[in-house]
């Protein structure tokens, strides 16, 4: 490769989640990475989120907490025997409380190959203003 | 471009019906692992992507979490008993005035040497990427397939 600055990748195993709260369903919790970052007019959240589809994905936004679940179907099929397991699937969880300066109606959210980015925009009070000085 | 080797072909432990078990007991060594000090967790080659390989009569199947990668980024290269999987993962930067909170996801070069343990065939090779995660279906070669045997 000829870009030689690029760090290697360390590997990184699954978070497992201890105990989110009482699971009904059984199998392992993880929680997944996340980015999140600010600017003066919104939050943005980056979350890997490897084997989810739109259709399992639940973001659910509540009393100002944002909840990320995302279930993740078996990847093998019953028929076929391990070789080499490294990792698990299981459902990804995660929890966030949000400040009220989201503007709560505005949030967008768009997963594509793995990666959920959650657009949450700041409310207009919350946006920094410039004050002209009056002389 | 250096690649690692990674392993020796681990050992044919449980049966697949016994998945739950194996789960188990992978979970028992990391709790032996934690305990005697070092956090170990799931063996693994240490490399990313992690990869689970699985097998039946036909074919081996191949997966690792990708996740943000796009198929034009990764660069697979079969041989006759393996296969390296590299590519990079670029996380963009995300304009100048911007405050991280929390950094978590990681970006950089990755390549990756799996072995398997028998002969496959090369040209019929399949990986698709889909939500993050590869699968390669890998077919074996027709001599190392499994065969039936009539009893006359």
């Amino acid at each position: 490769m000829t870009d030689s600055n690029a760090k290697e990748i360390q590997v990184k195993p699954k978070q497992e989640v201890s105990s989110p709260a009482e699971q009904t369903k059984p199998g392992v919790i993880f929680t997944p990475s996340v980015d999140i970052f600010e600017t003066d007019r919104e939050l943005t959240l980056l979350a890997d989120l490897p084997g989810v589809t739109a259709e399992n994905l639940t973001i659910d936004l509540r009393e100002n907490t944002l909840t990320l679940t995302g279930e993740v179907d078996p990847f093998e099929r019953a028929d076929e025997e391990d070789i080499l397991i490294e990792y698990e699937i299981g459902k990804y969880y995660r929890q966030f409380s949000l400040s009220n300066v989201i503007d709560q109606g505005k949030i967008n959210a768009n997963l594509t190959d793995g990666v959920l980015r959650l657009t949450l925009p700041k409310v207009e009070e919350a946006k920094p203003r410039k004050i002209e000085v009056k002389t | 471009m250096i690649y690692r080797r990674i392993f020796d072909f681990p050992t044919r432990g449980f049966r697949s019906s016994f998945r739950e078990l194996d789960r188990l007991q992978r979970q028992m060594e990391q709790w032996q692992g934690a305990l005697s000090g070092g956090a170990l967790p799931m063996p693994s080659a240490g490399v990313f992507p992690l990869t689970n390989v699985t097998e039946d009569n036909d074919n081996y199947y191949l997966r690792a979490e990708l996740p943000g990668i796009k198929s034009d980024e990764l660069d697979i290269q079969v041989t006759a008993k393996g296969m390296s999987i590299s590519g990079e993962r670029k996380i963009p930067v995300e304009g100048n005035n911007v405050k991280y909170h929390r950094r978590e996801r990681e970006a950089g070069k990755f390549s990756r040497l799996v072995n398997l343990p028998d002969d496959i065939d090369v040209d019929k090779v399949d990986a698709k990427l889909e939500n993050g995660v590869l699968t390669m279906t890998i077919p074996k070669a027709e001599k190392t397939k499994p065969r039936q045997i009539t009893v006359q």
